[in-house]
């Protein structure tokens, strides 16, 4: 089972700003690209100006593997806005380049989720400018 | 220690009764609050010159100001999200201990319930600042759209790592409701719930119940703060701010800590605590009573665990059957009923009843309720005080 959407209702999208359009734009291509520092090579998620850890401006969208585990989900069972069809999943997913992400599953029933369970991303084209980078359980 | 410990007081409290409606509006209420709070000082309108509010209340120190009479004001400013209830008692102490002031008054105004016009929860997103749109767009299109939902996230990572089970929570909200159904001005007078009441109550979002989560509410409640000296010419026996701090820790995003390297800790609770109880000078176990976070039950005994009233994980244990939180017990809590049993005035009326258990006043009152702790703001920017009868 997948989230659905009640198509009457607009998603709640957000604007694009300047830090996160290099993720979104690679969605919509059907890559997972996560910020990348240049100088010390660390991962960070959701994008910043500057790397936490050295502090540098220098940075890239870097291409993930695509791979992780479940960190942790939550299940609505009543719906907290009319866009969203209850009952449905929230998973977020720490990926094997240790960022977090916030997603949901494919294929999977709210009982069949648990914690350190493998998954990979999918691409769902939900509007012709905007797909959302979700998972499916690995093996 | 040169700091602000000891030097200042909570000398005046107003607030109006909590309800599904209140029928006026915030302003209408807040002026209200504030003079029942001279009142109760033994104040006049013209003796406050300084105001610290919340950046999400509906109101403003203009209207205030002008609606009540007051004079000049010397020292003005706001507070942030849900770690601001303590943190506005802190702005409001430094102000009168640099004599920037002399008397400053601290409010929330809130018509949650009945949403008459109110501000904060309502934003959109064109309002948002460039922080809570990185978070937004991470997480509003996969449908984490409540705060409900964040809770149940980091809670479900909670239970994972200590083997806990969501019907343990119960125990919280329990004890809150047999504590507020004592408070005649909260929304749950009189009606006190059982642990089957809980554990029958239907699931928002898996593991959070209905029956873990605040109870919307309009309200008001205003707190006045002066120096200790002043204090102690006043009407009421002084409120002494023994400790106050603030704590935002690094690598954490507001209310939204998905990407710190264990979201099943309270970290900014932890640093809190830690200087909160070395300014007071005091230890845990030295603490009578505590008003902790209660907006979502599971909350508590991961504070519990994190300001060191008992180990790691074992939160749910202290809370387990009742007796150590409640009246009588080791740590009773949230004796007004808080967030799950008075109303969610957002943690304000925590400080609120701090007071009242030092002035020997509140409805479940602890007998030598000398030091109090109070907490607001558990999984984001948090504050905490330590406020006591003596100094």
């Amino acid at each position: 089972m997948s989230i659905q959407y009640n198509k009457e209702h607009p998603l709640p999208t957000p604007p694009m700003i300047w830090e996160n359009m290099g993720f979104w734009e690679g969605t919509k291509e059907h890559r997972l690209v996560f910020q990348r520092c240049k100088e010390c090579g660390t991962w960070v998620h959701p994008p910043r100006p500057a790397c936490p850890k050295c502090r540098s401006f220098e940075k890239e969208w870097a291409p993930s593997g695509g791979k992780g585990t479940v960190y942790s989900w939550a299940t609505y069972s009543e719906s907290p806005h009319p866009a969203f069809v209850a009952p449905y999943s929230v998973v977020l997913v720490e990926m094997d380049e240790g960022v977090r992400l916030i997603s949901n599953l494919i294929d999977t029933k709210p009982e069949g989720i648990s914690i350190g369970m493998p998954v990979e991303v999918v691409f769902d084209d939900i509007a012709d400018d905007l797909t959302l980078p979700k998972f499916r359980k690995v093996g | 220690m040169n700091n602000i410990s000891n030097k200042a007081a909570i000398v005046g409290i107003g607030f109006s009764g909590f309800s599904k409606d209140s029928g006026k509006t915030e302003l209408h209420m807040i002026c209200e609050c504030i003079k029942a709070a001279l009142d109760d000082a033994g104040l006049v309108p013209p003796d406050i010159d300084g105001i610290v509010k919340h950046s999400d209340d509906a109101t403003d120190e203009h209207s205030v100001t002008s609606s009540r009479g007051m004079g000049n004001l010397t020292y003005f400013g706001e507070n942030r999200w849900n770690g601001a209830p303590c943190a506005m008692v802190l702005r409001a102490a430094i102000g009168v201990t640099t004599a920037a002031a002399n008397y400053v008054v601290i409010y929330r105004a809130v018509n949650e319930a009945s949403k008459r016009r109110m501000r904060g929860s309502s934003r959109n997103m064109a309002q948002l600042d460039t922080g809570d749109l990185l978070q937004w767009t991470y997480h509003a299109p996969f449908g984490l759209v409540s705060e409900a939902g964040r809770v149940a996230m980091i809670v479900r990572r909670y239970m994972h790592e200590y083997s806990i089970n969501s019907d343990q929570f119960g125990w919280v909200t329990t004890v809150c409701r047999e504590h507020g159904a004592k408070n005649p001005d909260g929304i749950f007078y009189g009606k006190p719930i059982t642990m089957k009441d809980y554990l029958e109550s239907r699931i928002i979002v898996d593991p959070i119940r209905e029956l873990d989560c605040h109870e919307e509410t309009d309200g008001a409640i205003a707190l006045i703060i002066t120096t200790a000296e002043k204090a102690e010419k006043l009407k009421q026996k002084p409120v002494y701010i023994r400790g106050a701090t603030q704590s935002q820790v690094a690598g954490t995003e507001e209310r939204k800590g998905f990407y710190r390297p264990a979201i099943s800790d309270l970290p900014e609770m932890k640093h809190m605590g830690e200087r909160l109880f070395a300014m007071a000078g005091v230890n845990p176990r030295d603490i009578k009573v505590a008003q902790l976070d209660d907006s979502f039950a599971p909350l508590v005994p991961m504070q519990l665990e994190e300001l060191g009233f008992c180990d790691r994980g074992e939160g749910t244990a202290f809370c387990d059957g009742g007796n150590r939180i409640r009246v009588g017990g080791e740590l009773p809590l949230n004796t007004s009923g808080g967030c799950l049993g008075e109303g969610h005035i957002y943690g304000v009326n925590h400080v609120l009843e701090a007071v009242r258990q030092i002035r020997g006043t509140s409805s479940a009152q602890v007998s030598d309720a000398d030091l109090v702790l109070v907490a607001s703001g558990a999984g984001g920017s948090t504050s905490g005080l330590i406020l006591g009868g003596s100094r």
